[in-house]
């Protein structure tokens, strides 16, 4: 296959995996959510290689299978799911479009850059539902894995915080 | 094959499965619904890290796989440390063995990740993220408990008593750690104390609670797979399904 033929295919490839979601959070692609770290078409045999969020995270099994499915969907017959461990997944891969998609869905989005040894204590985390800064953690350790549990002290409502990793 | 690599990829896994499935035995019995929450994310990523290392173990055999290698050995074969099997008793004693691991397991991906065997690197990278949540939730929990209340600094008092002997293994090289430092692939555990010991301290300060001396008498066994009894109660749950019918999928 020539070099141009293959970019074609790999955008292609790129866009159907836009339709894969997160079974976690459905309103976020696994492109938004940044865990395709690549993509290899050889002839007929497609490679993509994904990392995982966190090590335990069980969503990364039904995501490589729903990669799978959403291929064959679209005629593909030879590909592999590869996991990729270094360099370790962080939320800045989080795409922009990503963050908007999860605050819509009421999550609150990452806050600054890549994972530090700052507590959530120090963290300005903005309500999702009615936008006040005036928030506080109530838990370090949320639903899923990638989540911490905070509450806005104006409206009152507990909400969702996709923790920077 | 490398049988001290192998040796030393399976400690690793064992340590993060074994502490992993003890602190699962939380669920739905933790204090409150936001601390039952975070203990049991802990224990699974704790058993996400050891799925990493089995998988790479099973490369290593090119014959077992991550399923046979956790659910198939017998007690003497684990090479988990001592504290990871214990029994969580009450909660002072569950984040006792937690703080104390997870500020072990803090400094030991620390340096790993300079391993020159690019896999353990690449999963002491992805799994030191996770761990620097477990050194300060259970830090920030045995402050609470030892500048608590009478009750629960008494809890803490004996958690710390029980569990302190079981802390010098960590830092004692096994004979395929020894061998793995020399070649910058293992981590030189016995240089982790140094540190491992300073933010104990600090911790235990901010709580009220005094160090022990580490110069008592600690016990060890578990990396060379001489373990307490209940490893084998741990072994029995955990290995009955593929024991009573094996190879069993669901």
């Amino acid at each position: 296959m020539e070099s141009s033929t293959i970019n074609i295919e790999v955008q292609k490839i790129r866009q159907l995996l836009e339709n894969v979601s997160d079974p976690e959070i459905p309103v976020l692609s696994v492109t938004d959510l940044g865990v395709v770290r690549d993509i290899h078409v050889n002839n007929n045999n497609v490679e993509i290689f994904i990392t995982p969020t966190y090590s335990g995270c069980p969503a990364m099994d039904m995501i490589s299978m729903n990669i799978k499915l959403e291929l064959l969907a679209h005629g593909y017959k030879n590909m592999k799911v590869t996991q990729v461990l270094s360099p370790a997944w962080t939320t800045d891969w989080i795409s922009e479009n990503g963050k908007k998609k999860l605050k819509d869905y009421g999550i609150a989005p990452p806050e600054g850059k890549s994972f530090d040894k700052t507590s959530l204590e120090n963290l300005k985390v903005e309500c999702p539902h009615c936008g006040s800064s005036n928030t506080k953690p109530i838990s370090e350790f949320g639903s899923t894995s990638c989540k911490a549990l905070f509450q806005c002290t104006d409206c009152g409502e507990p909400f969702d915080y996709f923790k920077c990793h | 094959m490398d049988q001290n690599l192998l040796d030393y990829t399976l400690h690793l896994a064992d340590n993060a499965l074994i502490m992993g499935h003890r602190l699962s035995e939380w669920t739905g019995h933790g204090p409150t619904i936001e601390q039952d929450i975070a203990i049991t994310n802990i224990a699974l990523d704790l058993i996400g890290q050891s799925r990493n290392f089995y998988q790479y173990a099973a490369l290593l055999t090119g014959k077992e796989t991550e399923d046979t290698l956790a659910y198939l050995r017998d007690s003497r074969a684990f090479k988990n440390l001592l504290i990871a099997e214990i029994p969580n008793g009450d909660w002072a004693t569950t984040i006792t063995k937690l703080f104390f691991f997870s500020t072990y397991h803090f400094y030991l991906y620390q340096q790993m990740i300079s391993s020159a065997d690019t896999q353990l690197a690449a999963i002491a990278e992805k799994s030191l993220k996770e761990v620097t949540y477990h050194v300060r939730w259970s830090g920030d929990w045995v402050i609470r408990l030892g500048d608590g209340t009478e009750e629960s600094r008494a809890r803490m008092e004996k958690a710390v008593e029980n569990t302190w002997s079981l802390t010098g293994e960590m830092f004692e090289p096994a004979v395929y750690e020894k061998s793995l430092a020399e070649n910058r692939i293992g981590v030189d555990v016995s240089k982790l104390r140094k540190a491992w010991l300073k933010n104990a301290g600090t911790v235990f300060e901010e709580a009220t609670l005094v160090t022990p001396d580490d110069k008592i008498w600690m016990q060890s066994g578990g990396k060379t797979g001489i373990h307490s009894e209940a490893l084998g109660y741990i072994l029995a749950e955990m290995q009955y399904l593929q024991r009573a019918y094996p190879g069993c999928e669901w």
